[in-house]
């Protein structure tokens, strides 16, 4: 009963927070409007009955991902965007684009809107469905996918170490004898 | 029961649930006090009310008159929302926190309005199938108040506390998490409430899962940045850390998000490890439903004494200590226990 006034109002501050990803200039209040942006998705995703996804969208991308995004900021201090005059390639281009997005997805939309809606409950909600989807139905798309997490994973490792830096870079301590000798002519660090 | 009942009884266990636990917060700051008093051969309070027990009282009267400064040079909404966001997530995360078994309140009339029949509810504001996974992602938004506080006061040592408090966040998460598994494999349910149910007859998980009750143990001290792992917070490097500059009500508002994630970490070892409310029940049936809860409080209490033992015990982790720590010895030990869990269960099976 209560359920579709909360799922649109959810999905406003979902498409809100999304404008306003774009609209800021400032890192910081982009990262978090896609933090709203995320965790009113896992609102409609406990609205749809599907709370195992929803708990999960908040502890993995609200609340992990997203701290991450914050702390890059934070670190690296970054300050407002800048922006251009804009480009006329992206104007000519973008918003005929953006138009033909629009229509083929009104069109899509209406072409299949007899199809059956979403019910309450229809997702696969409790941790048990989701785990034997998973686990069994789907078990070679997963690994599949967990082995390209890893492959990226490393390649990440791969490009953010510098050649040789996986070798210990740091000057040896000097040995005890030579710290002495060192220190006998006057020279100790 | 009809919709308006459930909504009231909601309503009043909320606000029961949500002042039990404020007075916790400020008792628990209390108890902080004299215990660590005790520790260093002090007294503590002692100057307000009998044993300083309206201390938490005053304390309250002078952070509400306090003067609120706000810093010029701080992003002010941030600023202002960063407590707000530290204190909501922990106070919320009390809503799914079962507290003792079902509470049968008989019928009694209400005059002209006609007569309200017994109402059985459980002690729990709401019991979920996904409870446990609830608490971890509340937790898990509540950094962001730490780390916005730090990043938008605009100084050096907030923002160097904000940055640590993060980054120590993510990394005892894994192990926090991972070290739940092994107890949720054994219990089969996110439900707090079917956690307790499978720990009848004395099985306490403490006794099946102990490494896992230690790494919880650890990680927990260090998501609610306690000592030893205040650094986000180390006064003898970093001022106060990330609430550098706050004030008045602003900073006790971190302070009470301080203590309320202690009394969510204390219950949670006492769900899922301690067998929650249960204990021995005897006495007439007032009693029976009473003494669970009772059993319940004794244990959160041994937690938070547990806390403030260790808080003024143990010295301060150096940050490289830190983090080597839960990376390298906390998270695979996790792994490790996850594992031999899976395949004892697996074999069993």
């Amino acid at each position: 009963m209560l359920h579709l006034p909360l799922f649109l109002i959810f999905g406003a501050i979902c498409v809100a927070g999304a404008i306003n990803l774009l609209v800021q200039r400032h890192p910081i209040n982009s990262a978090l409007s896609l933090i709203v942006v995320m965790a009113s998705l896992a609102v409609e995703y406990l609205l749809l009955g599907a709370e195992f996804l929803a708990a999960v969208q908040v502890i993995v991308y609200a609340g992990a991902i997203m701290v991450l995004f914050v702390f890059v900021i934070m670190l690296l201090n970054a300050g407002e965007e800048e922006h251009t005059q804009g480009s006329r390639v992206a104007l000519l281009l973008g918003v005929p684009g953006i138009a033909i997005g629009g229509v083929l997805v009104a069109w899509t939309v209406l072409r299949h809107s007899n199809t059956e809606a979403v019910a309450l409950g229809a997702l696969p909600g409790p941790p048990k469905d989701v785990a034997r989807l998973l686990f069994h139905d789907f078990l070679l798309p997963f690994e599949v996918t967990s082995v390209l997490i890893l492959i990226a994973i490393m390649g990440a490792v791969v490009l953010a170490s510098k050649p040789g830096a996986i070798v210990r870079d740091r000057r040896p301590e000097p040995a005890q004898e030579e710290k002495r000798e060192l220190a006998a002519v006057g020279k100790e660090r | 029961m009809s919709i308006t009942t459930y909504i009231i009884i909601s309503i009043i266990k909320s606000a029961a649930l949500i002042s039990i636990l404020l007075t916790a917060v400020a008792y628990s700051v209390w108890l902080e006090r004299k215990v660590s008093a005790r520790i260093q051969n002090r007294w503590g309070p002692t100057r307000v009310g009998p044993f300083g027990l309206l201390q938490p009282l005053a304390d309250g009267v002078k952070f509400i008159f306090k003067e609120d400064l706000t810093q010029p040079y701080v992003y002010k909404t941030l600023y202002i929302a960063a407590p707000i966001i530290a204190v909501v997530f922990a106070i919320s995360s009390i809503s799914v926190i079962p507290f003792g078994n079902a509470l049968t309140i008989p019928a009694f009339s209400l005059g002209p309005l006609g007569t309200v029949g017994p109402i059985t509810t459980p002690l729990q504001i709401t019991d979920l199938n996904i409870g446990l996974l609830l608490i971890l992602g509340i937790t898990s938004m509540g950094v962001y108040g730490v780390a916005l506080a730090g990043w938008s006061s605009n100084s050096k040592y907030s923002l160097l506390g904000g940055l640590r408090a993060s980054a120590q966040m993510i990394s005892y998460e894994i192990s926090l998490g991972l070290s739940l598994v092994g107890v949720l494999i054994l219990a089969g349910s996110f439900s707090l409430r079917d956690i307790v149910d499978s720990q009848r007859h004395m099985h306490w998980y403490i006794f099946l899962q102990p490494v896992a009750f230690f790494t919880y143990l650890i990680s927990a001290y260090a998501e609610t940045n306690r000592t030893p792992f205040d650094l986000p917070e180390a006064e003898s490097e970093l001022v106060a850390g990330y609430h550098t500059e706050y004030s008045a009500m602003k900073f006790a508002m971190f302070f009470m998000a301080e203590y309320a994630n202690m009394v969510t970490v204390a219950c949670l070892a006492t769900l899922l490890f301690f067998g929650g409310w249960l204990g021995p029940v005897f006495g007439p049936p007032i009693v029976q439903m009473l003494l669970p809860v009772v059993w319940f409080c004794l244990k959160v209490f041994f937690f938070m004494f547990l806390y403030v033992w260790v808080r003024w015990t143990l010295p301060r982790f150096r940050y490289d200590q830190l983090m080597a720590f839960g990376w390298k010895v906390l998270l695979p030990i996790a792994i490790a226990n996850l594992v031999v869990t899976a395949l004892v269960v697996a074999w069993r099976a």
